[in-house]
């Protein structure tokens, strides 16, 4: 049976009922309600930590909320990334939490003014959506050279040139011992990868010593992947682990990878079993040693397997391409993906100014999905427009996908244009929809009774578009008929 | 499998001589520290001890497994510290050696009793059509690519190609694919199955929409008629997306050609389907159910349809977004409709249909962007690549697919999918650890 959470009734029992409201909330049981919608975090209670009393409760409350996939956290002095920490199998059964995290990597045979390139890269990667600014998490440090004193010196010039968390890849623990002596945990609390069937013990003891969280690498063996996780957690005490089934490509290869990620999972948030309980690292790096020939087709295998494992359940990626092209689907996917299901992303309907307009200034009709709206705002903004925009409600969809759904009609704006009065606020009778709902002209002007010139099909285009059709000429043609 | 058992037993035994070995050992250092210095007939070879119990690895590492004796037994007699010190040194080691506990991965095992109808896409020689090549898709009982219970789907996926029967605004990384061949329908579809493979054809008859051409039905047919002509893959029919002028369209396409497997689509819930349905119920026609992201609309227009429509001539589309564009929704609507299905909701038992063209009304797929992000031209096939992938993840079963190059990596990835889940040589996914990379 998948994760439950705990009922609000549950919940409410053990919390301390005084109804004081520091956590925000108006009562008790509203706070136990949005704990058990996993909405809000024990720790908005500040008695049922700091007080000794309910120090039973509290841990019970812990563990009854607990997400059968344990949460792991990597930081630097700067920055922290918490991997894992999932509940469901399937994003509709609830929301998946802490997104993929994406790690890029360097590696200690590079020089120096490679690595800080590399470094400022990926520290740098940026871009705009929805308002939300998506970036890369973390950087992976490989050792090429197999040298301690060469992998220390690289991992010291990284953290030095660097604010995010870091990922040491090395199966040598000589090698890792002699970066974590640099890094000095807790300052910085690095991902260890990896414990090997080879190295587990010696690996074990490194991250027990300087209390570190640690990979298992175990590609193509299920069996010894759960067998190792059992043992550094049961026999030797490791709380912080992560899963590397391996990630392979070619026929077989391929398909065993999304196999034992699922499967991983699968065993994790339906039979709730402890030991595949840890979040799973994906490594589409491994493409660029099992492949060769043109880099273009390596980096789209490694594209293509970085977004099956962010949909099939990785919790951390590491990548080496740093090309754009590989990575902005990514981000991009990633952000969707974890997002609520239960709200759509969108922003209120209603009417916005845009620059300054005013009573002649032209009317652009957009749907109310948060990136529709983002780009048509920020693209008049650019073009310096003065204009209304009449944000309607399609229920957080796009504009082809409103106006196939019937959710972009006539009815819709017309509601809007009541709501805004808009017919105080304009003299003009003239409505610009988008060029993607053009079907739906006629609808809008029959409801709306004002006329509807079909904009540009892009909003891109919108700037150089009303240059061109909004005059005093064409409104007053417009309007002349009416 | 009996030398992976009698392997595994190799490793028990192994180990259980091992932990005795182990156990020998720390019970000779608590009696050495206690003082009791006699050893009868036990020979401990300290050198082979110490290789073996420090370095289980070539690349050992230097951590400080013996500790330094106390200051008593410096000044012990010669022979009695260096007993000592081996002793020490095993004790540290016995503590600290903890054994693999072996435990096996149970394959999960869920439950599902439902079933995905099959559906037959367009109509060979002996079915009364001209298709030389036809498909079956569906027909799930499990969520695709778990491989759970050893399940693979029992059809694979489908790859079809898109084609316009007008000029229409397409990307100039499709233009380059196809050049003059876009201009006309026949000619395009040629060039898809001839040159790059695409396993059937979508035509969409833009030209029909009262609002932009007004094509009359005959025209259409006219299209498909050449399409059937010139290619002999299954044709999926595509309308104008105006409810009206489809249902009359849809309804002489299919008079015209009753036995030739065609695939509608689609039908939605703003289409009087008592007009159209009971003349696709005549012929071998399958249709595409359209209801954009809504599991109860689903519903609706699929019991409608089954007044006049059998069950396996029915496929469902819940739309989908390109990356960035509401890929979420549509990503998990079949997610919950696959699951629905399996679990025993007949009303959602049927093979997804995927405009992955939809990839292309994404900005990042087309637009030009700073060098930083790479040309639009490799952009926007990777787009629609990645946003089918995302679909075939829930079971999606046929695809309408613009670019060539989606075509070419959805098939090499289904190749991959569905091969044994068995790697050639696992340890090699380790080689990029220490492995230089080109930097690009």
């Amino acid at each position: 049976m998948p994760w439950k959470p705990p009922t609000p009734i549950e919940i409410y029992q053990l919390l301390p009922k005084t109804n004081c409201g520091k956590c925000g909330e108006a009562n008790c049981m509203a706070f136990a309600i949005r704990l058990a919608s996993l909405d809000a975090k024990l720790e908005d209670c500040p008695p049922l930590i700091e007080e000794e009393k309910y120090k039973g409760s509290y841990e019970k409350l812990q563990s009854l909320l607990l997400p059968p996939v344990r949460e792991v956290v990597i930081k630097s002095p700067k920055k922290v990334v918490k991997i894992g920490g999932k509940y469901v199998l399937f994003r509709h059964e609830m929301r998946y939490h802490n997104p993929t995290a994406i790690a890029v990597d360097v590696d200690d045979n590079m020089d120096r003014d490679t690595i800080i390139k590399r470094v400022k890269m990926i520290e740098g990667f940026e871009y705009e959506y929805v308002g939300q600014k998506l970036k890369l998490d973390a950087i992976a440090i490989r050792s090429v050279s197999n040298d301690p004193k060469k992998f220390a010196q690289t991992v010291a010039l990284v953290a030095e040139n660097s604010s995010l968390p870091l990922v040491l890849c090395s199966t040598n623990p000589a090698v890792i011992e002699a970066a974590l002596n640099v890094l000095n945990p807790p300052h910085h609390r690095p991902l260890i990868y990896a414990a090997t069937k080879d190295n587990w013990r010696e690996m074990a003891e490194v991250a027990k010593r300087f209390d570190v969280p640690l990979a298992i690498a175990s590609p193509g063996d299920l069996d010894l992947l759960v067998s190792l996780a059992k043992t550094l957690s049961e026999d030797m005490g490791l709380k912080d682990l992560a899963l590397d089934p391996g990630c392979i490509v070619g026929p077989g290869g391929f398909a065993y990878t999304i196999k034992a990620f699922s499967w991983l999972r699968f065993k994790a948030t339906y039979d709730l079993w402890k030991h595949a309980g840890f979040p799973l690292i994906g490594t589409p790096i491994s493409v660029w040693a099992q492949m060769s020939g043109d880099p273009k087709d390596v980096m789209l295998w490694e594209a293509v397997l970085a977004t099956i494992l962010i949909t099939r359940y990785a919790d951390l990626l590491i990548m080496h391409s740093l090309d754009g092209w590989v990575l902005l689907p990514q981000v991009m996917w990633r952000f969707q993906l974890y997002t609520d299901p239960r709200k759509p992303v969108a922003v209120p309907a209603g009417l916005r100014e845009i620059g300054k307009p005013n009573e002649m200034s032209p009317v652009i009709v957009t749907t109310n999905y948060a990136l529709t709206y983002s780009l048509v705002s920020s693209d008049a903004e650019k073009a310096k427009l003065n204009a209304w925009l009449l944000v309607i409600d399609t229920e957080g969809l796009a504009v082809d996908v409103s106006v196939a759904g019937r959710k972009f009609t006539g009815d819709k704006v017309a509601e809007i244009i009541k709501s805004a009065e808009l017919e105080k606020k304009v003299k003009h009778r003239i409505l610009i929809i988008p060029g993607k709902a053009a079907r739906v002209s006629g609808d809008i002007e029959d409801a709306t009774k004002w006329r509807v010139m079909v904009g540009p099909m892009d909003s891109s285009e919108l700037g150089k578009w009303l240059e061109k059709n909004w005059s005093s000429e064409k409104i007053k043609e417009l309007m002349g008929g009416s | 499998m009996s030398s992976k058992e009698s392997k595994k037993a190799r490793d028990e035994a192994k180990a259980g001589q091992e932990a005795t070995i182990y156990s020998l050992i720390a019970k000779i250092a608590e009696a050495l520290e206690k003082g009791v210095v006699e050893l009868y007939n036990v020979e401990i070879e300290a050198d082979e001890l110490e290789v073996r119990l420090l370095s289980p690895t070539p690349t050992a590492p230097p951590i400080p497994v013996v500790i330094t004796p106390p200051k008593a037994v410096v000044e012990a007699k010669p022979e009695v510290k260096a007993a000592y010190e081996v002793a020490k040194a095993v004790e540290v080691v016995a503590k600290k050696v903890v054994e693999l506990a072996r435990v096996a991965f149970e394959e999960p095992k869920p439950q599902f009793s439902g079933r995905v109808v099959e559906v037959r896409l367009g109509a060979s020689k002996e079915e009364g059509g001209t298709r030389e090549k036809t498909y079956v898709v569906g027909g799930h009982t499990m969520p695709a690519y778990y491989y759970l219970t050893g399940y693979k789907p029992p059809h694979p996926p489908v790859f079809g190609g898109d084609t316009f029967d007008m000029q229409i605004g397409l990307p100039r990384a499709v233009k380059l694919a196809f050049g003059d061949a876009m201009g006309n329908p026949a000619e395009w579809a040629r060039v898809w199955v001839s040159k790059y493979a695409a396993e059937a054809i979508d035509i969409h008859l833009v030209s029909t929409d009262p609002s932009i051409k007004d094509a009359p039905p005959e025209a259409a047919v006219k299209v498909v008629d050449q399409l059937l002509q010139a290619v002999k893959v299954p044709i999926v029919v595509g309308g104008s997306g105006n409810p009206e002028k489809d249902v009359i369209v849809f309804r002489k396409i299919v008079e015209a050609f009753p036995s030739e497997g065609l695939i509608i689509n689609s039908l939605n819930l703003d289409m009087k389907l008592e007009d159209v349905c009971p003349h696709i119920a005549k012929t071998n026609a399958v249709v595409i159910n359209f209801s954009p992201m809504d599991l109860d609309k689903a519903e609706q227009i699929n019991r409608k349809t089954y007044d006049w429509i059998p069950r396996n001539r029915i496929i469902l589309d819940l739309n989908i977004g390109g990356i960035g564009y509401g890929t979420e929704y549509g990503f998990t609507a079949m997610e919950r409709a696959r699951l629905s299905g399996l679990l025993g909701n007949e009303l959602l038992q049927h093979p997804f249909n995927v405009g992955a063209a939809n990839a292309w009304g994404a900005r990042e797929a087309w637009i030009t962007m700073d060098p930083y992000w790479g040309p639009k031209e490799i952009r926007g096939p990777l787009w629609e690549a990645l946003t089918s992938i995302i679909c075939l993840l829930t079971g999606a079963d046929y695809f309408m697919l613009v670019h060539p190059l989606t075509v070419k990596t959805m098939k090499t990835i289904r190749e991959y999918l569905f091969s044994e889940p068995k790697p050639k040589d696992p340890e090699k996914a380790l080689d990029w650890l220490s492995k230089a990379l080109p930097v690009i």
